[in-house]
């Protein structure tokens, strides 16, 4: 079981204006974890994912206060935005295909870091379109468009292209959340297999998602932990609090 | 159980009554520019020659062609949008893709719309003062140019907002996920995908520019200017020209003798030529539209 803290969080407040979301939560996140998170809508869990990349800057209204370190590093002193945001691949509840070819989606981060010579991004984007379990499907029209791409297969392409900057930690937002379970089944196996070289953080509106996959398991709550812990303790028969086995469990209300 | 009851009769009665009424009003549309075409055609017919378009204006412009006006036209148009299209497609990108809520932009904003909105006549007052006075441009092109540009200017940048606005905002957050920074993201997808209506709406502007009689006619245009018959480079920037709206206004009105279908075909040069360049904007429009990439 990894242990060394990859992502540390103290007391991490979220408003947007006046309103705030995330009450001052604190948690560690460990190297090579599979971070599971569950919650019901509007507690928060999509708003903590963009304070730790940062993309919480483009929404002018809203506040944070608290601190967050990766690998030690102050994340809201950040002075390279593009570094950090790099180092961390976002996959969003809906799939995006950019409207670019196929190739250019992967192949886009790499490029806006100032990687040009052709043989370097060839490699990249043969690579991560196979770790998203993609390659098979598209290797053979990688010049069309991403956006005409099946919503399954858009979704695998995010993924891709969360990959193609080559990030520690990778961050997934309710991914399975448009697309049919055959591809959910799919893009799993992929998270166990990219486990051995990142950080994931799995978002997700479907418990036992969590529960396959995590090694560890946040219930957050109107922008509380309600309770952290192993996954087994969290899935089992008694959970520390009563809530989290009643959400678990289907009987919140 | 699906037999029509009296209740169901009056309903659909009124509902195809109301179709035939509302359809009435859309179609008469066609009526009017019907009317102004076939009309124009028609009073014109005796004076359309290749040869009207070409030629200089003969006997005190009561003869001849309109070849000065013509030139002169394109060299407003062409030289107002050179200046307004670059200007308001870069200030609509920052208003849409950079700006944040805040006084100062709020007041940009104000300012464009309230452009927008100012009457043509003083425009061209504006123009006299700014351009032909304080900049020292004198009555000429330039000057002209420069005041038809102003008058584009809000227009340009409303319609290049909206190009922009239309492309979904998923797409940015998506770049702004991977590292991309804010111009590499407009760069490569938001520009690209919003190019057509773009274009468009600058197109559009083509007509307004040609039209326009006042804010010429206060800063560079003039009643009659000797130039080549035929000759595409007749003018000079800091020269006063000829335009096709205010020559249709001379020949109709300060002229007397005028053969009567001379400003009928001059109409149907200036009317023509707007058609052409709207026929365009909407080809290339709909060119775009059907490689549309998502
Ligand atoms: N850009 C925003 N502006 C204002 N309020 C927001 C914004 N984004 C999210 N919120 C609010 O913050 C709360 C948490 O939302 P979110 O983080 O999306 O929760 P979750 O991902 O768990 O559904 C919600 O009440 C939501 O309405
Ligand atoms: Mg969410």
């Amino acid at each position: 079981m990894p242990s060394e803290t990859h992502i540390e969080i103290r007391d991490l407040r979220l408003a947007y204006g006046t309103r705030e979301v995330l009450h001052g939560i604190s948690l560690d996140i460990r190297r090579n974890e599979i971070f599971g998170v569950i919650g019901p809508a509007q507690s928060g869990k999509t708003s903590l994912l963009r304070c730790i990349n940062r993309t919480i800057d483009f929404s002018p209204e809203a506040s944070v206060a608290g601190t967050i370190t990766v690998d030690g590093e102050d994340v809201r002193g950040a002075k390279d935005l593009y570094a950090l945001r790099r180092k961390i691949g976002m996959v969003a509840p809906l799939p995006v295909g950019l409207p670019l070819s196929i190739y250019d989606n992967v192949a886009f981060a790499p490029r806006c870091a100032g990687m040009n010579r052709k043989a370097d991004i060839d490699a990249i984007v043969e690579q991560c379109l196979r770790q998203a379990a993609l390659w098979d499907e598209v290797k053979d029209r990688l010049d069309s468009l991403g956006t005409k791409l099946s919503g399954g297969q858009q979704q695998r392409l995010t993924i891709a292209r969360a990959l193609s900057h080559q990030p520690e930690i990778l961050c997934l937002d309710e991914f399975s959340i448009a697309i049919d379970p055959v591809t959910t089944m799919r893009i799993e196996d992929v998270l166990k297999d990219l486990r051995k070289n990142m950080t994931i953080i799995l978002v997700t509106n479907l418990t036992q998602q969590a529960r396959r996959l995590a090694d560890r398991t946040m219930f957050l709550w109107n922008g509380e932990i309600i309770e952290l812990g192993p996954s087994d303790t969290i899935f089992g028969n008694s959970p520390r609090d009563r809530r989290t086995y009643e959400y678990v469990n289907g009987l919140f209300g | 159980m699906f037999a029509e009851t009296p209740f169901v009769r009056d309903k659909r009665r009124s509902e195809t009554t109301a179709k035939w009424v509302f359809f009435a009003m859309a179609g008469s549309m066609i009526l009017p520019l019907l009317l102004i075409v076939v009309f124009l055609f028609v009073k014109a017919a005796p004076s359309l020659r290749v040869d009207f378009l070409l030629d200089i204006p003969r006997r005190g412009m009561t003869e001849g062609g309109i070849w000065p006006a013509f030139v002169g036209t394109i060299y407003l148009v062409f030289i107002s949008l050179a200046v307004s299209a670059p200007i308001g497609i870069l200030a609509a990108v920052y208003l849409n893709e950079y700006a944040r809520d805040n006084w100062l932009n709020r007041l940009i904003n104000l300012a464009v719309i309230n452009l927008a909105g100012v009457p043509s006549i003083v425009h061209a007052l504006f123009g006299l003062g700014a351009f032909v006075y304080a900049a020292r441009f004198g009555y000429s092109i330039l000057s002209a140019s420069l005041t038809l540009a102003i008058m584009t200017l809000p227009v340009i940048i409303a319609s290049t907002r909206e190009a922009l606005a239309s492309v979904p905002m998923s797409f940015r957050e998506a770049c702004w996920n991977v590292g991309a920074t804010r111009w590499q993201t407009i760069r490569s997808v938001v520009l690209p995908n919003s190019i057509s209506g773009i274009l468009t709406g600058v197109i559009l502007q083509v007509s307004r520019a040609a039209g326009e009689t006042a804010p010429i006619m206060f800063t560079g245009a003039v009643f009659f200017k000797a130039v080549q018959k035929g000759d595409l480079f007749a003018y000079n920037l800091n020269e006063q020209c000829m335009a096709l709206s205010m020559h249709l206004y001379t020949i109709s009105t300060q002229v007397p003798g005028v053969r009567e279908s001379v400003p009928f075909a001059t109409a149907v040069v200036l009317l023509g030529s707007v058609l052409l360049v709207n026929a365009a904007a909407i080809a290339l429009r709909a060119h775009m539209r059907a490689r549309k990439k998502w």
